[in-house]
């Protein structure tokens, strides 16, 4: 592969992220260990359903009372969106279209960072009331589980804003553009992790 | 860059295997670390054999003999098997697949030296207040309240180890997916690939629950949560759930590369095809499939209840029948064939009564009514010592007697190949015979020492008598190899003359890019194929002779694996944790403990950072450069005279 190979829409692959046998390879690597990072995320959650509700004897929290579903509502609508995004980001980079990749691209890290804000405030506002991560075995698996779930979140976010300003200069290539798609695979993912925490914590805590 | 080796200082050899991504150089470094804590590893299984030899002896104290025993335990499945393995993997199955490396050749140098720097940082604890000793299983009702930062050790340790583990497994499945040889369908690969790959897909799913279980207990004993703390809402059941999830499918991750191994030693010295290759294909699966339905049976005591109970008894003797083909297949192949009883072949015969003899006992105890006796006795020890040492052991020896030619362009003397197994053989059966009577006597598994007049002097006596007969085969098997340096170079392909896959078709020492032509592949056993129909060069090749594409070397994974170790040790002095509170462990300042965890992170973030803003598209080796380097090897191997590449 040479890097410095120059595109145009009507050479550049139908599916720039697999033109490569190193691109292959990084999403077929990339959605294997996806696989394994689900199983990372189904025995936190395991976890976590064991011990909802439970702390020392006579804790006054309990996820019916605690958890807010407006704010983890407009949470789950700043990530879906953000998810919508990247792949508008991922259309264009089909069509070697690169200024609609870095805008796109950008919109969903705003998005990503505003549902980080959100959630800093709201592990902020449990801590002030009382329900730090040390509390119960009810909080640190909360913590740990929405927790693992924000770091993956900061990580996207650090490896989008790095490949945008990486590339910022030299347009899509055969090199970046796997990196690109990768990128927003692992997003999509981050996204459907939120979906399952937005239904067993938030939804089941408040109905269930 | 020049293949040829100018004589090289230490330095630059150093610095050489500090940065490659070669797979068969890291081969060798998975093999050399292995080795090494093998060594460690046996030698505190001696210690504590000796302890055992008498009654009531006071040779090591009742703490000591818990850290001994979980070491032992620890060492010998994530630091020694598990290496040993990933040697054999790496140098094995670029070459049976037809590819000039592995998909993720920087990760596979990061993946070593997470284990490597994982495995120094678990031994440190030897030298830093006490190394763990709450048992390989380090159940969370014992390990949460031992004092001092043993548990600490073993669990920042096994976190580190197990990422690299991780790591290799993604590794060795995308290779196989994606970098097979034109014509290697994947019925036509060969079973040590095969199981490789299942293996690697065990550690894809297996891993992660540990690695969760780890980072629960890391958070609860260091920074103050309470997922097993029941005082706070905590169930310490959690952790059995967790750990099983992974332990179970963990032994599979070492047996079932084992079964390729002889899937691979078998035919090559029956001098016939593979008794029943698909069925063996579709066995290793579902081995593999089954191996994550039956993680309760080691909980059976636990109180889960007689319909879970029944459940996991009976998935767990269902794993009887792939295995059971297994073995039939071994036989069959073995059975009418023109047998050669080498080295290897000798363990091979060795490893099919020795494994039955241990499978056989875990259907005992698979038996759950009859568990409520075994479990925690010695015959559990009994039981997992025949399918390991019997099982994986035997493998890795006879492999490393097979395999030597290629690895090293050297052969392991079979003189002293037959004493050590003999020697070996025998003293394995002697330890560990005797302790499924001692386990039915009712000697418990994990203590220190015993009374005297129970009728288990005797068998006690044999056991470790059998323990340093071990030992002696052992250490025979270091000189085999320590010789083997000085010995005449091997200098062709097929070192054994009846090979039948790819790794045998190419000429030893290899060059670093393996193949120069891919092969083509036209059936199963290929290069057997290619000896039939007369083809004197080893293989027909898919593609004319053209630049090769190789990676470039890096330090980066082994700087990010020292990162990693910085940070281990800014959790492991918390001063919010347990033990530090309690005031049994020493704990740095708040500062110090968090600068080391946020510098220690941050070196391996920014090494991850360099390597993703600079691009790294590897080089390419001419036809011109392709040809005096093989030149370069013709001639050593004809004259001996340095100047191959190695
Ligand atoms: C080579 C000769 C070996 C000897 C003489 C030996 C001896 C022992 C002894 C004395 C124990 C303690 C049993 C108890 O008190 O419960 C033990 C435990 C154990 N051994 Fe070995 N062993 C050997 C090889 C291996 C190998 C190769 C492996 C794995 C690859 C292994 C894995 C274990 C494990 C997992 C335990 C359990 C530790 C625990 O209870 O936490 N051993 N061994
Ligand atoms: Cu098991």
């Amino acid at each position: 592969m040479d890097i410095n190979q120059k595109f145009t829409p009507q050479t550049w692959p139908k599916h720039p992220e697999q033109a490569t046998l190193e691109g292959k390879n990084k999403l077929v690597g990339l959605w294997i260990f996806l696989a394994s990072d689900t199983v990372l995320f189904a025995s936190v959650f395991a976890t976590y359903i064991a011990l909802k509700d439970s702390g020392p004897a006579g804790m006054e929290f309990a996820a019916r009372d605690l958890y807010e579903l407006p704010l983890a509502f407009i949470m789950t609508m700043l990530l879906l969106t953000s998810s919508l995004t990247s792949v508008y980001a991922m259309y264009h980079m089909k069509n070697y279209n690169y200024s609609g990749v870095r805008t796109w691209m950008g919109i969903t890290v705003l998005l990503g960072l505003g549902f980080l804000c959100l959630e800093i405030y709201e592990f902020y506002h449990y801590v002030h009331i009382g329900f730090g991560y040390t509390q119960s075995a009810f909080s640190s698996a909360f913590f740990t589980l929405v927790g693992m779930h924000g770091l993956h979140v900061v990580i996207g976010l650090v490896w989008i804003t790095g490949l945008i300003i990486r590339n910022s200069s030299r347009g899509l290539n055969l090199y970046n553009a796997p990196k690109f798609f990768a990128a927003s695979l692992y997003w999509h993912f981050i996204d459907v992790v939120w979906v399952f925490i937005f239904t067993v914590v938030y939804l089941m805590g408040v109905l269930g | 860059m020049s293949s040829v080796t100018q004589k090289k200082g230490f330095g630059a050899h150093v610095w050489d295997y500090l940065t490659t991504v070669d797979h068969k150089k890291i081969a060798i470094m998975y093999l050399a670390a292995g080795t090494l804590f093998f060594a460690i590893a046996g030698f505190e299984a001696l210690l504590m054999r000796i302890q055992l030899m008498f009654p009531e002896s006071t040779f090591i104290s009742a703490g000591l003999f818990n850290e001994l025993l979980t070491m032992h335990g620890t060492t010998m499945l994530f630091l020694a098997a598990t290496p040993i393995i990933f040697a054999f993997m790496n140098a094995i199955v670029p070459l049976q697949i037809g590819a000039r490396d592995v998909a993720f050749p920087f990760l596979n140098s990061l993946g070593f030296w997470l284990f490597f720097i994982g495995a120094v940082f678990l031994h440190l604890s030897f030298f830093l207040g006490g190394a763990p000793d709450a048992g390989w299983t380090s159940y969370a009702s014992l390990s949460l309240y031992s004092p001092g930062h043993g548990i600490d050790f073993y669990i920042l340790g096994l976190q580190i180890s197990g990422a690299g583990t991780l790591i290799s497994g993604i590794n060795f499945i995308v290779t196989i997916i994606t970098m097979r040889a034109p014509g290697m369908t994947f019925m036509r690969m060969p079973l040590f690939t095969w199981t490789t790959l299942v293996s690697s897909s065990l550690i894809l799913f297996a891993f992660p629950p540990l690695t969760g279980g780890l980072f629960l207990m890391l958070v609860d004993r260091m920074f103050g949560a309470n997922f097993f703390d029941h005082t706070m809402g905590g169930n310490t059941i959690i952790w059995e759930h967790l750990f099983w999830i992974f332990g179970h499918p963990e032994v599979y991750i070492l047996v079932l590369p084992a079964f390729g191994l002889f899937s691979e030693i078998i035919p090559v010295f029956a001098r016939k095809r593979l008794f029943g290759y698909s069925s063996m294909v579709f066995a290793t699966i579902l081995i593999g499939f089954l191996g994550f339905m039956v993680w309760a049976h080691h909980m059976f005591t636990v109180g889960l209840g007689a319909t879970a109970n029944a459940i996991f008894a009976v998935a767990t003797m269902a794993i009887a029948v792939p295995t059971g083909m297994k073995v039939f297949n071994w036989i069959l192949t073995i059975w009418g064939g023109s047998i050669k009883v080498t080295v290897p072949m000798l363990y091979a015969l060795g490893f099919i009564p020795s494994f039955v003899a241990g499978g056989v006992t875990g259907v005992m105890q698979a038996t759950a009514p009859l568990d409520y006796q075994l479990h925690d006795s010695y015959f559990i020890v009994a039981h997992f010592h025949y399918v390991i040492v019997g099982g994986i052991v035997t493998a890795l020896f006879g492999s490393a007697h097979f395999y030597w030619p290629i690895m090293f362009n050297r052969a392991l003397n079979p003189k002293l190949g037959v004493l050590t197994f003999w020697i070996f053989f025998i003293g394995f059966h002697l330890t560990f015979f005797v302790q499924h009577f001692l386990g039915l006597m009712g000697m418990p598994r994990r203590v220190f020492t015993y009374m005297g007049g129970q009728g288990w002097d005797l068998f006690n006596f044999i056991s470790s008598i059998g323990a340093i007969m071990m030992g002696i085969g052992v250490i025979i098997l270091v000189i085999d190899v320590l010789l083997s340096i000085k010995s005449e170079p091997v200098n062709r392909r097929d070192y054994w003359g009846d090979g039948r896959s790819l790794e045998w078709a190419i000429e030893t020492p290899l060059p670093f890019y393996n193949f120069k032509q891919t092969p083509l592949v036209r059936g199963f056993d290929p290069y057997w194929i290619e000896k039939e129909e007369g083809n004197k060069e080893g293989m027909v090749y898919a593609e004319p002779l053209g630049e090769i594409h190789m990676p470039n070397n890096s330090i980066l994974p082994f700087i990010m694996s020292i990162g990693t170790m910085i940070a281990a040790f800014g959790a492991l002095y918390s001063p919010w944790g347990d033990q530090v509170q309690a005031g049994t462990a020493t704990g740095a300042p708040a500062v110090v403990s968090l600068a080391l965890i946020i510098g220690g992170l941050g070196l391996t973030i920014a090494c991850m950072i360099i390597r993703s803003f600079k691009d790294d598209l590897g080089f390419h080796v001419t036809v011109a450069e392709i040809e005096s380097i093989e030149a370069d090897l013709a001639n050593y191997r004809a004259t001996g005279k340095k100047g191959g590449n190695k």
